[in-house]
C-alpha cells in the first residue's frame, strides 16, 4: 500500500477535472497527499511538474508527474490495476467509453461554458445548443450501453466507472451552477441523463468529494460575474 | 477465424492516415473504403452519425470513430508490434504528448498556414513555443517511441509530410532545421521509413488541395472585411 506522501495530487477544491482524480484515487483506495493550488498565484511546483500547460490537476507518483485529467484517469487504472476497474476489459467497450468521454469534454462541456458566460438572447441560444449536444450524448450512451439502467456505467449502485467519473465530476454540480447562473435545467429534456446524474449525486463517494454547494455558487458567480439575483 | 477490417478514409485526411500507418505497421489486413468528403456515403453517416467524419474503423461490423480511440483499440486488439509502451507512466506520457500534438501543435501550425497578417504572426510564435516542447522531448531518441515508430510518432506524422507543403505554399519556415534540429531529423527519419513512405498521399495533389484551401480562406476573409 502506498504511503500518502508517495502519491500527491495538485488541484483546486472547485475544479471538476480535479474532482475526477480524487474520485478515482478514492475508488482505488489509494492514500494521497492533496495540495490545494491558488490558480491566481501558481506554485512553482505546478509549473515545475506541468511546464507545458501549468494547470491542475497534476498527479505525482514516485516523483513522476502526469497531467491532463483523462490521461491521469487511464494512468490510475493501469498503475493500480486492482479492482474496481475504471474502464471495462473488452477493447470495443473501452473504445465506446473513450469516445463518449472525449465527446463530453470536447463538445458538451464547452456548450455549458457558453451558457454560463453569455447573457440574454445569446444565452437563450446557448441553452438550446447545449440541450441539442446533450441529446446527442444521451442518445449515443443509450445506444452504446443498452443494458445499463439508470445509466450507471461500468459499475453498479456501489461503484463508479470511467464515464460516471467524467460526467459526474461536473454534471453533479448542476444545482450550484443553476443557482449561480440563474438558469434551471428543463426537467422535461434529456430526463434519462439527469436521472443518471441525480443517482450519481446520491452516491456517498460523490457526496463527500464534490465541492460544497454554497461555496461553489459563490465561486461560479465570482468567475462569471453573475451577481446574486 | 474470419476477421473483417475496413477503414473508411479519404485520400488525404491526415487523421485517417494515422490508422493506415497503424494497420500497416502491425501487418493487419484491411479493406480501405475511400470517401469523397463532399459527398459522404450513407455507410459513413451510419457508422459515424455523431461526427460524420473519417477515419472510421469497422471491425467485424462494429464501427469505431476518432483517431486516438481507434489507435488504442487497434493496439489492444492486435498485440503484435505494440504502438504504446508497456509501462503505465510511459503510456501516460505518450497519451499526454499525443493530446498536446493535436490540441496545440496542429492547431497552431494550421493557423500559421491558413491565417494572414497579425493572426499568422501570433500563430507562428505559438507554433514555435509548442515545437520547443517537442524538441526537448526528442532528446536521446530517434523516434518518440524510442528505437521504432510508436503512438506519438503516428499521431504527429502529419508534420513530416504536411509542414513542407505548407512552407512551400506560404513561403514561410515553420520547422527551422537550425532551431529544431532533433525534430527536423525526426521528420526525415519518419518520412523515409518504408511503411510511411509507401503510404503517403501524392505531394503534387496535396499542394493543389491546400493551395485551394488557402485561396478560399483568403477570399472569405477579404470579403468579410469589406
Amino acid at each position: 500500500m502506498e504511503k500518502p506522501s508517495e502519491v500527491v495530487l495538485f488541484g483546486t477544491w472547485s475544479g471538476s477535472y480535479c474532482t475526477r482524480i480524487k474520485l478515482a484515487l478514492k475508488l482505488k483506495g489509494i492514500p494521497y497527499e492533496y495540495v490545494e493550488e491558488d490558480l491566481s498565484n501558481k506554485s512553482h511546483l505546478v509549473i515545475h511538474y506541468n511546464p507545458v500547460h501549468k494547470k491542475v490537476p497534476v498527479l505525482l507518483y514516485n516523483g513522476k508527474a502526469i497531467a491532463e485529467s483523462l490521461v491521469i484517469l487511464e494512468y490510475t487504472d493501469e498503475q493500480w490495476n486492482h479492482a474496481p476497474k475504471l474502464l471495462p476489459e473488452d477493447p470495443y467497450e473501452r473504445a465506446k467509453v473513450r469516445f463518449w468521454a472525449n465527446f463530453y469534454d470536447q463538445k458538451y462541456k464547452p456548450s455549458t461554458y457558453r451558457v454560463m458566460t453569455s447573457k440574454g438572447k445569446e444565452q437563450e441560444i446557448a441553452i438550446e445548443d447545449s440541450y441539442e449536444v446533450l441529446k446527442v450524448f444521451k442518445e449515443g450512451i443509450e445506444k452504446d450501453f443498452p443494458r445499463k439502467s439508470p445509466l450507471i456505467l461500468n459499475g453498479d449502485m456501489f461503484t463508479l466507472g470511467f464515464l460516471d467519473i467524467v460526467v459526474g465530476s461536473s454534471a453533479c454540480n448542476y444545482k450550484a451552477v443553476n443557482e449561480a447562473v440563474g438558469v434551471a435545467q428543463d426537467p422535461k429534456k434529456n430526463t434519462a441523463f439527469w436521472s443518471w446524474v441525480i443517482a450519481m449525486k446520491d452516491c456517498p463517494l460523490m457526496k463527500e468529494t464534490l465541492p460544497p454547494h454554497d461555496r461553489l455558487v459563490a465561486k461560479i458567480r465570482s468567475i462569471f460575474s453573475h451577481p446574486p439575483a | 477465424m474470419g476477421e473483417e477490417v475496413k477503414l473508411f478514409r479519404s485520400w488525404s485526411s491526415p487523421f485517417a492516415l494515422r490508422i493506415v500507418w497503424a494497420l500497416e505497421i502491425k501487418g493487419i489486413e484491411y479493406e480501405a473504403v475511400f470517401e469523397d468528403l463532399s459527398n459522404k456515403s450513407p455507410l459513413l453517416l451510419q457508422y459515424n452519425p455523431v461526427h460524420k467524419k473519417v477515419p472510421i474503423l469497422v471491425h467485424n461490423g462494429r464501427p469505431i470513430a476518432e483517431s486516438f480511440v481507434i489507435l488504442e483499440y487497434i493496439d489492444e486488439t492486435w498485440k503484435q508490434v505494440p504502438l504504446l509502451p508497456e509501462d503505465p507512466y510511459e503510456r501516460a506520457m505518450a497519451r499526454f504528448w499525443a493530446k498536446f500534438c493535436d490540441d496545440k501543435v496542429l492547431t497552431s501550425i494550421w493557423s500559421a498556414f491558413i491565417k494572414q497578417g497579425k493572426e499568422q504572426e501570433e500563430a507562428l510564435v505559438a507554433a514555435a513555443e509548442n515545437l520547443k516542447f517537442l524538441e526537448k522531448e526528442m532528446k536521446g531518441k530517434k523516434f518518440f517511441g524510442g528505437e521504432r515508430i510508436g503512438y506519438v510518432d503516428i499521431v504527429l506524422g502529419w508534420l513530416a509530410n504536411l509542414v513542407s507543403i505548407f512552407e512551400e505554399i506560404v513561403g514561410l519556415k515553420i520547422v527551422d532545421e537550425g532551431k529544431f534540429p532533433l525534430l527536423y531529423s525526426w521528420m526525415q527519419d519518419f518520412a523515409e521509413a518504408p511503411i510511411i513512405r509507401d503510404n503517403c498521399p501524392p505531394r503534387d495533389k496535396m499542394i493543389v488541395k491546400f493551395q485551394a484551401l488557402l485561396d478560399a480562406a483568403i477570399a472569405s476573409s477579404s470579403s468579410s472585411s469589406k
